[in-house]
């Protein structure tokens, strides 16, 4: 009889060095897994941030890139640019790709790149220890916002997607979740279908996952994924915002 | 093909594509937005790629992707714009992928002015950007010497894995000259298989290359930085270059000059001959590796009573000078920077006070 | 032996091509050539220059401030260099435009109407190709067939207008040696 579950290929055999109840190790493996299906591991080269998944390449069996904090964008481009038979994709978190590296992506989406991004939005910087980010929450406590984020004085959370989605040329853009099964089957499936335009030469794709970080956010894995139904996904609606059927 | 007039920025774009680069990445700046505005017609002809970036930082990224993933690559810009890119230049270091970057200065800090200056110095050969590392610098001082140095750059900056800095100056990329693309300095890029992220399925392999610059273990890190040092002091055993200009006379100074300066220098040197006056110069062609002990031998000539370095900045060059010499000759400076740039009378002038 | 030009006017007057022409020219002779321009802001209205370096060895300095020759398209430009011009040189007066001298009396000066020869020409715009004629003439610095083959060259994308700028040299030709 043979295995019914299984490590994708595209995924290593390394013990996961994210906290306890943290959903990178989720969207790692769903990434594995489109990789695996559409058999494109030895034509991908993935980028990764600053953040928490800068170690991301620890994870995954094919080539990877290391960028500068925000800059993966940039770096995607350079390869799709001079080697457009790659895959590239981007991995990248709230703080890299919403707050520093907020002109890379935009621009990035903009001239309609062909590569992928998988944006990963828990409202907080993870790897530095829990500070505000562009994303956080209104009234939502951090190391820099210890009587929680004062909209009156650094705004709302940024909702990238809309934006994204408001600027023509991009094709692809989505927004989902990993924080139930029923979530996870529909993030896997946006990340197949941006890969999948990526394969097919036809737009920039972008997939927002809305995660959890039960570390920074003080709480247990149970209250985060509690916390992100009733707190973040009012805010950040889930569903494709833009196609390119929609879009063309 | 015979000579042609060609302005500097635009010989440095074609000097790229003859030596076989066909991808740039860049971000408009005067003096040196002719390179961008030539390769946007030329690349395409020649199929390869042109993209204009949003900014020199993420032009710097643009360049250390497409480097990582084995592409010959270059892009130019002028001395706000590698401040910018100084970011991305010392993660490329770091990352030990090879990538070339012309530098066509013009006066700071700050805006500065657009007018030609050589006040990088320092940023091009101590750094710019964060950590322990350096680039190989070149400063030509005439357009066909920038054609030959853009050419050489590339199988110079494969050769180490590590970028290569081309420090020109407003009046080499404004200038016209004539010029010919030697066709023995095209090369083919060499093989990157065993570190590009060019894709396993390229290279046939089960292996993948990861390019990155992380290393939170401080031996691992530490061993990083000691092969890079490593090849930073093959640089400096292999890789120096200069000319000389009336050596074999008697010269009572010495003259230590680079770039358009040298130029100046070599015609004020020329009329102190012909007063009596003799004058020898040092041209570095590297600035890193800097000609130390050239430098410092031809001090030590009996007739040689002063050295002097001449440069369009406050005193840079002259600080290599100084490390050069280890004190047996007194080194003076001079210079002006803001893009007036000294005469040959004023070169005269000075010399004169050190006699 | 070493020559230095200045070509001196407004922007849109056609300095640069006129010098690069005279450089183009000078190197297809096998002299060492520069064309050294004034660049950024003040390119926009105000006075524009460009020195062409001719000379039988290596170039030394592309800093000019004492060219052996001038030629002044407009008045600020003969007012700002014409005090620089070594002894001896020509100065070329776009006397269409330039009511005053240089009030230089060991220089060579001539006066030609080039924007009026222009004009009755057809065009104002050939004015720099008169002037730079006029100008070799005069100084006799280069064979002025070779001024010839470079303006087919440098108009080989817009052959249209080429009769117009031969006609242009040959008219400056004549105004050169007859000023």
């Amino acid at each position: 009889m043979g295995k019914t579950f299984q490590r994708p290929e595209a995924l290593s055999d390394a013990v996961t060095h994210y906290c306890p109840g943290c959903t990178h190790g989720i969207i790692h493996r769903l990434i594995a897994e489109v990789i695996d299906e559409l058999g494109i591991r030895g034509r991908t080269v993935g980028v990764a941030p600053v953040g928490c998944a800068v170690l991301a390449y620890n994870y995954f069996t094919f080539d990877f890139q290391e960028a500068a904090h925000g800059r993966a964008p940039a770096m995607a481009t350079g390869i799709k640019r001079v080697r457009p038979d790659l895959m590239v994709f981007t991995y990248q978190g709230d703080g890299d790709l919403a707050s520093i590296g907020m002109g890379e992506i935009v621009h990035a989406a903009n001239r309609g790149e062909k590569f992928t991004t998988i944006f990963v939005n828990n409202a907080v910087y993870g790897m530095t220890g829990g500070q505000m980010a562009p994303t956080t929450m209104p009234n939502q406590r951090t190391t820099t916002s210890p009587f929680g984020r004062r909209v009156d004085e650094v705004g709302m959370p940024i909702k990238v997607a809309e934006l994204l989605a408001a600027l023509q040329t991009p094709g692809y853009i989505v927004r989902q979740t990993v924080i139930s099964p029923k979530y996870i089957k529909r993030a896997k499936r946006a990340i197949k279908q941006a890969f999948t335009y990526q394969k097919e030469g036809r737009c920039y794709s972008f997939v927002e996952v809305v995660s959890t970080c039960p570390t920074n956010w003080g709480m247990t894995p149970m209250e985060a994924i509690q916390w992100t139904q009733d707190t973040m996904l009012p805010y950040y609606e889930l569903g494709e915002l833009k196609t390119p059927e929609t879009t063309d | 093909m015979g000579k042609v007039l060609m302005k500097g920025n635009e010989a440095i774009g074609e000097a790229a594509i003859r030596a076989g680069c066909l991808n740039y990445f860049a971000y408009p700046i005067t003096p040196q937005s002719e390179v961008a505005e030539y390769l946007s017609r030329r690349l395409p002809e020649a199929g390869g790629v042109f993209l204009q970036g949003e900014s020199e930082v993420a032009v710097s990224y643009m360049i250390f992707g497409a480097a990582a993933a084995g592409a010959r690559i270059f892009t130019t810009s002028s001395s706000p714009g590698i401040s910018l890119m100084c970011e991305g230049i010392s993660y490329i270091a770091a990352a030990q992928c090879p990538a070339v970057f012309v530098n066509i200065m013009r006066g700071g800090p700050g805006l500065g002015g657009i007018l030609p200056s050589q006040a990088d110095y320092f940023q091009a050969t101590k750094g710019g950007g964060h950590g322990d590392y350096r680039m190989l610098v070149m400063a030509p001082a005439s357009v066909q010497e920038a054609v030959e140095m853009v050419m050489t750059a590339f199988p110079l900056a494969e050769k180490y894995r590590n970028p290569v800095m081309i420090l020109g100056d407003g009046l080499i990329g404004q200038m016209m000259e004539p010029v010919e693309f030697p066709d023995d300095l095209r090369s083919e890029p060499s093989n990157k298989d065993d570190w590009a992220t060019n894709g396993m399925d390229t290279r046939r392999s089960d292996k993948r290359n990861l390019v990155k610059s992380l290393f939170l273990d401080p031996d691992q890190l530490n061993r990083n930085n000691l092969a890079l040092k490593a090849k930073y002091d093959r640089m400096n055993r292999e890789e120096v270059r200069y000319e000389t200009y009336h050596m074999d006379l008697d010269y009572r100074v010495l003259i230590v000059s680079y770039g358009t300066m040298s130029r100046v220098c070599r015609t004020a040197i020329d009329n102190l001959a012909e007063e009596g006056i003799d004058v020898g110069m040092i041209r570095p062609q590297t600035l890193f590796p800097f000609p130390v002990q050239q430098v410092h031998d031809a001090a030590q000539k009996q007739s040689c009573v002063h050295v002097a370095s001449i440069e369009m900045s406050m005193g840079q060059m002259v600080e290599d000078v100084q490390r050069a010499l280890q004190g047996v000759k007194p080194v003076s400076w001079y210079g002006k920077c803001g893009g007036d740039v000294p005469t040959p009378e004023e070169i005269m002038e000075f010399v004169r006070t050190l006699l | 032996m070493q020559s230095e030009v200045m070509f001196a006017g407004f922007g849109g007057q056609g300095i640069l091509l006129s010098a690069k022409i005279l450089a183009h020219a000078a190197m297809k002779d096998g002299y060492e050539v520069a064309w050294i321009p004034s660049y950024g802001p003040e390119m926009r209205g105000g006075t524009a220059y460009c020195t062409v370096v001719v000379s039988d060895r290596p170039i030394g300095s592309p800093i000019i401030r004492n060219p052996l020759h001038l030629v002044a398209m407009n008045r600020p430009s003969l007012e700002k260099f014409a005090p620089h011009v070594k002894q001896g040189g020509v100065i070329l007066i776009n006397s269409s435009l330039i009511k005053i001298s240089s009030s230089r009396d060991d220089v060579d000066e001539i006066r030609v109407p080039v924007t009026d020869i222009a004009k009755d020409l057809g065009s104002t715009r050939s004015a720099n190709i008169v002037a730079l004629s006029a100008f070799v003439a005069r100084s006799r610095i280069l064979d002025m067939d070779l001024i010839r083959d470079c303006i087919k060259e440098e108009f080989a994308n817009k052959e249209k207008i080429i009769p117009l700028n031969l006609a242009a040299v040959d008219e400056g030709q004549k105004a050169g040696l007859t000023a």
